[in-house]
Order: C-alpha cells, then structure tokens, then sequence
C-alpha cells in the first residue's frame, strides 16, 4: 500500500508543480509577450498568418468569433471524413486497409473534432498510418487548440470592458497549436519512444511464436504479426490535448503504446497538464492569481476524493472471485485486486489513478478496461464524466465548463444573501445566468435523453450482448455519457459500430461540444460590453475556502440531482448485487 | 457586416489555415518525431524484436501463448481468432458479475490444478484473468514463483535453477517506486530453452 500513496502523492506532487510555470509560459503567449519559444515559432507564425490570409490585428465580436471557430471545426470534420473515406487509394497503408464504412467515418470525424475520440473503430485494423497522421493527429491539435481558444476568449471577456471584441480565434488557436501543443508533443514523443512506443512506417513485424497456438477453427498459428506505426506522434498529443483516440485499439492499455511504468506516469501527468495549468493562466489573466488557484483546488479536492473510491473499490477486488481458490491481495509479489482487464507492469493504483484522470479532465484514454472495473469503480469514472467535465475538463473546455459553474455559485449566492451578484468585477445578470445554465444542462439533457431512447428502442438494446443485467445499461449509460460530455471513454463491451450508434452518437457529441461552446462566447461578449466594478465590502471574495466549498457543492448537488436515478439503476444495484 | 468579418471570409481563411496546419502537424511534426525516433532508438521504435541470427523471437513488450506446461503461462488473452493477436488486440470486456467470466476463471483454475495437482497453495489472481490488451508480457513474481515447482518437474531441472531465472528476468519497480515488480514471460521462456540439455522445440 506505500506504493500506491507513493505514486499517487508524486504524481498530483508533480503535477501541481508544474501548474505555475506552465500557467504562466501560457498567459504570456495568449498576452503576445515574448518568451523563449519566440525566436522558434515566431517565423512558422508568421508563415501560418501570411498563408491563410489572417491579420493578427484583426478583433472579432463573439458571433465573428463563434462562426470562425464552427467553419474550422466543420471543415476539419470534412477533411478527416474524407480521409477516412479514401484511405484505400492514399499511401502509407501497408496492411493495405480499405475505406472506413460510411457511419463509422461519420462518427469518428465527429468524435476527433469535438475533441472527444470516442472509438468505435479498432485503431490497427481499421485506420491506414496516413489517416492516423493526417487525418486524427491533425484533428487532435486543432480540437484541443479550438478548446483552448474558446477559453482565453472567455477570460477576456472578463478582463476587457466596455467593448464589443473577444479577440482573434485564428490567432488564438494558431498560438495554442504552435507554442504549446506542438512543442510539449515532440518533447512527449521522443521520451515515449524510449520507453518503446513504437514510430515507424513498416507495416506490422511478424515473429515467430515459441509455442505454436490453434486459432477458434483449430488451424495452427506459428507466428505473431506484430502491428506497430508511427504511434508515439499521435500518443503525446492525444494525451496532452485530451483527446484520447488510441493509435491501437485498447489505447494505453497496449504494450507498444504505454510499454512501462514511466511511460505511463508521463501519460497519466500529459492528460492533466493543461487543464490544470490552465487555471493559473486563467489567474493571472485576470490579475489575480487567488482566482485560478481557489477554482484549481475545488477540482483538485473533488478529484482526490472520487480516486480515493476507485483506488479503494479496484484493489479491493471482485467479491464474485473471493469465493474461489485465488490470492488477490495485494504485497510486494503481486498486485492482487481486481486485475480483470488490467496490464500486470500497471497494477491496481496505477490503473485506478489513470481512469480517475481521464474522466475527470475529458481525455479518454484507458491503460485499462473499464467495463471490467469493479461497480463502484466504473460508478467513479462514470459520474466524473457527468459532473460536465469540469474537473480538470478538457483542454479549455474544461476551465470554461468550470466557469459557468463559477456563474452559477456566484449568482445563486448573490440570491441567498441578496447582494448583486458579480465575479472578478463584472456584474452577472439574466443573460449569463440563462447561458450558463445552457452550458450545464444540454450536456445533461442529451446523455440522459440518449440513453433513454438507447433503451426503448431495439438497436439500441441489440448492442448488449455482452454484459447482462444491470451492468449492461450501465454500458449504455455509459456511452452517452462519454460522448455527450466530450470524454470518449467506453465500458468497451458494447457494440456500438452500429448504424445506430454511430449516427446517434455522433449527433450527441456534437451538441454536447458546441451547445457549450456557443453559450461560453455568448457570455464572453456579453462580459467584454460591461463595465468593470471596483471592489467594494459588498462584493462576495471567491478566493476563500468559503466560496470553494461552495462550489464544490453546486457542482455536486447538480451531477447527483441529474443522475442518481440513472446510476442507481446501473452501477448501484449492481454493487448491491455483487454482495 | 464589413467585408472583414463576412461568414465568406472567414470560410477561406478556415480552409486554407486547415491546409497549413494539416502540413504542419499531420506530416512535418510525425515526421520530425519518426525522424528522431529511429537515429536516437532505433530499437525502441521499431518494436523492441528480440531477434538473433536474423531470426526474430518475438517482441520484448508483447507476450506469446503459452500452453505446455513446460513453459511459464502468461495472463488469459482475449483476442481473436487467437491469443495474443497482436494484430488485434483486446480486452475480454467482461463486467465483474457476468457469468462468462465466473467460468472462465474457474476453468482456467481447473487446468492449472491438472498439470500440477500438488500445488495446494491459492492462485495468484493475475494468472486466472485477462489482460487489458490481451498481449500483456508479464507476470506478478507471485504468478511466476506458483509456477516454479510445475516446470521443474516436468523439464527434469532442480527448483533452484528455475527459481534463479525467475529472479534474472524479474523487473523491479521502474526506479523503485513506479509501477509494479513484474516476471517477462517470454524472455523467461527462452532462457529456459537455452539452458544445456533443453529443447526449443514444443508439442502442442
């Protein structure tokens, strides 16, 4: 047990270790100060600029800035769809792989642009290196830079007065891209090669089996086709952009994808590295750095209590096991609990903190499989995801997420002690209260609509086949969830390449994407016309542990009110049952 | 709307910004990395193959099937057609109280008690469960040392032998405190061959 207090005291250590200077390098870049990456990326910007015909000086008002980010994100779509489509008569394509099926292309083009890479597909049995590379590596520095965006516009929004202009989306994104995604990915990429990430354009190596084996049809197998490719590239950013898509199909959970112990510890600090050094861009933005770190510490306290669960629940182990002749507790020989669909090199803690991770911040990636995680396992990991990603969150969306949380407290607590109420100086009114409350409710409203349909109708039933009883709806509850609140996890049992899904998903994450991104830059404009208040003894602080408190309360009193009928009929009677 | 801020123009500046950015991330940045990659780890990038006499025995990170009971058994694959696919991987996906899953672990229990019907000691649990990627390479010391007095018996060969290459080809935690100390299955496999009087040859 001091192992796994050891590693996941170094890992949040780390982590908040790295929030201020990361934050900061951040704030400067969003700010247009010279750093030291200037004299690098200053030409490329340059060129990016003078290519696409952008003018730096060029300021939106959020609609301009709205349509802007919708036309990049729908062509981005396009062109991946398109990819995908004719992947067949394109190289690099050394299994020789035909083009994706017209509704998995339709709801992976979906699923990588909104940030969410929710996999219906294999990753190497379905995706040719050229559509990995072209098509989803692209897909996940623009969904994350369009997130990150969208954030820095909103905290202007707070930090300018009296005007119309959320500032310029194109360079927004371009410098999110080039100064922070790009240069933490090739630094992620190589040391993730070392650890034995594959990278390379050679088709899948074949070795030969020390023990020959007999496939289901009783043929005989001597040999091992390797499946490798350029994966590292794709992994450092699908870790760091929370984006989550895997280059194979059980993500970080392969061997050629997260080979150690350090890799995985790298991938595990890459999924909360921004989101989290994002809040204390955020502080500093708006001048008062108190403001970033009270908001990152009500994510931090909610993420140390949810892990506290799964860490407990998953070493715990499966209580169904426990009867037979089997050893799970856990010692310095073994990692004993429940090891169902968990890497031997990763263990319970290792396992249990990475699954925390990716669905507290709206990453997605597993290192291993939640469907086979114990109830009230899978219950941690499915109820981060419905809190809105907000813990943490995604890259950008998760701080704005966080934000109109933020809008609601505040306004909530100007009702209850009937003050005006305001945040960071700027009065909030009808119009943000009525917008945040979009942002909060639609991701709701469509993970539970969603499933709901999922259950009545019969394709949505056909997809458990797998996993009977109530853990079967906790699969489909599951899935809407995930890609509702952009996250892309599965409780990968159900079998969702189906018409039916595929379309119906697809649908779900693009409203839960840009039904909160749309309302975030509604506020933004909104916030950017208004004067700013001085401070007066009327004003509510919300940098204290009060305010904290509070909105941890909030956020809590939401996810529980809105999906504690669903989880009891999912994972909570399932627990009941495993008794 | 001034000209400026047209939908119209924002349209071309998104098309051509997505052609930029598409060079710029989906080929220079994979490139400089495979680049890199395979100057400064070579080995690494390529698959980590444990190959000798241009013969390749497999991959360092990727586990094989065993069945003999000659050889250390690795954690139950659940890929198909067959296990260990490592064309395909893949997890069983069974939630906690599915009944396929009861079965399995106690058909798996089964088959280890036949081919060594006096170990009475408690199975260790990663030996009766599946991996996440049904192509895991390794084993708990507690999964490896149950199987210690099974493959002596039956290879002819003193339990300290076995016993020492279990510790050889032990991995510690990743600078002591990271991840979980673990037995390569494969590499144990193929020094246990290699030892005098050992044949690399197996039966089904």
């Amino acid at each position: 047990m001091l192992f796994v207090f050891l590693q996941i005291g170094l890992y949040l250590g780390v982590l908040l270790l790295l929030v201020k200077p990361l934050g900061l390098y951040m704030a400067r870049i969003y700010g247009g100060e010279h750093t030291f990456m200037t004299p690098v990326m200053e030409p490329i910007e340059r060129l990016v600029y003078r290519a696409s015909g952008i003018k730096q000086s060029d300021e939106m008002d959020w609609k301009i800035y709205a349509v802007a980010v919708l036309l990049f994100n729908m062509a981005g779509l396009l062109l991946l769809f398109i990819i995908q489509r004719i992947q067949g008569f394109l190289p690099l394509n050394p299994q020789a792989l035909p083009a994706v099926a017209p509704d998995l292309a339709f709801n992976t083009a979906i699923s990588f642009a909104t940030n969410t890479n929710w996999q219906s597909y294999n990753g190497e049995t379905t995706m040719s290196y050229l559509t990995q590379m072209m098509g989803m590596t692209v897909q996940n520095f623009l969904s994350a830079a369009t997130g990150m965006a969208v954030l820095i516009a909103l905290i202007r929004g707070f930090t300018r007065h009296t005007i119309n202009t959320i500032g310029n989306f194109w360079v927004d994104m371009t410098r999110s891209v080039l100064y922070v995604l790009l240069p933490l990915s090739l630094v992620l990429s190589i040391v993730l090669v070392s650890q034995g990430v594959v990278q390379t354009f050679d088709g899948a190596q074949t070795v030969s089996l020390l023990q020959k084996t007999q496939d289901i049809n009783g043929q005989t197998i001597s040999e091992q086709a390797v499946a490798v490719g350029p994966a590292a590239s794709q992994i450092a950013i699908k870790q760091l952009g929370t984006n989550g898509g895997g280059f194979f199909n059980v993500n970080s959970a392969h061997p050629l994808e997260n080979p150690t112990p350090f890799s995985n510890f790298l991938e595990m600090l890459a999924i909360l590295l921004i989101p989290a050094a994002l809040c204390y861009t955020f502080g500093r933005m708006v001048g008062d750095t108190r403001q970033g770190w009270a908001i990152l510490a009500a994510m931090t306290l909610i993420f140390v209590a949810v892990l506290i669960v799964s860490v407990w629940a998953e070493q715990r182990g499966n209580p169904v096991l426990a009867s037979l002749y089997i050893d799970q507790s856990p010692g310095n020989l073994q990692p004993g609990g429940n090891m169902e669909g968990k890497e031997l090199r990763l263990g319970i803690a290792d396992s249990a903190l990475w699954a925390t991770a990716t669905t507290a911040a709206s990453n997605g990636s597993v290192n291993a499989m939640l469907d086979s995680f114990t109830p009230l396992g899978g219950l941690t990991a499915m109820w981060l995801m419905q809190l809105g990603e907000v813990v943490y969150g995604g890259v950008g969306s998760g701080l704005y997420g966080m934000l109109a949380f933020v809008i609601i407290a505040v306004f909530v607590a100007g009702l209850m002690i009937g003050r005006t109420p305001e945040y960071l100086g700027k009065k909030i009114e009808a119009f943000e209260m009525k917008m945040a409350s979009i942002m909060v409710l639609v991701p709701v409203l469509v993970v539970l609509l969603g499933t709901a349909i999922a259950v009545i109708i019969p394709e949505g039933k056909q997809a458990v086949f797998y996993n009977p009883g109530p853990h079967g709806f906790s699969e489909i509850l599951y899935a809407f969830s995930s890609a509702g609140n952009n996250n892309g996890s599965a409780f990968a049992g159900l079998a969702t390449n189906t018409l039916f899904y595929n379309i119906m998903l697809g649908f779900v994450m693009l409203i839960g994407r840009y039904w909160v991104i749309i309302p975030a830059l509604a506020i933004a404009g909104s916030l950017a016309r208004k004067k700013i208040i001085p401070v007066s003894s009327g004003t509510l602080p919300t940098h204290t542990m009060l305010f904290i408190t509070w909105l941890i309360t909030v956020i809590i009193i939401v996810g529980a009110l809105s999906f504690f009928p669903a989880l009891s009929l999912g994972p909570l009677v399932e627990h009941l049952m495993a008794k | 709307m001034s000209d400026k801020s047209s939908i119209l123009h924002q349209l071309r500046i998104a098309l051509k910004c997505l052609v930029v950015l598409t060079l710029i991330t989906g080929i220079i940045y994979p490139l400089i990395v495979t680049g890199i990659a395979q100057i400064v780890f070579k080995y690494q990038a390529n698959g980590s193959l444990i190959a000798e006499n241009g013969k390749r025995f497999g991959s360092e990170l990727i586990g094989q099937p065993f069945s003999d009971p000659k050889y250390f058994w690795g954690r139950l694959s659940a890929t198909t057609p067959y296990p260990y696919n490592a064309s395909a991987s893949s997890g069983s996906n069974y939630g906690p109280l599915n009944p396929e899953l009861d079965e399995e672990v106690r058909a798996r229990i089964k088959v280890l008690k036949t081919v060594d019907p006096d170990n009475m000691k408690p199975i260790p649990v990663d030996l009766v469960t599946h991996s996440a990627s049904g192509l895991d390479p390794h084993i708990s010391i507690a999964a490896a040392t149950y199987q210690v007095h099974r493959v002596a018996f039956v290879r002819g060969l003193s339990e300290e032998i076995v016993n020492a290459l279990v510790t050889r080809y032990t991995e510690g935690r990743q600078f002591g405190f990271l991840g979980e100390p673990r037995v390569n299955v494969l590499k144990l496999n193929l020094a246990l061959d290699q030892l005098p009087g050992q044949t690399g040859s197996s039966k089904m």
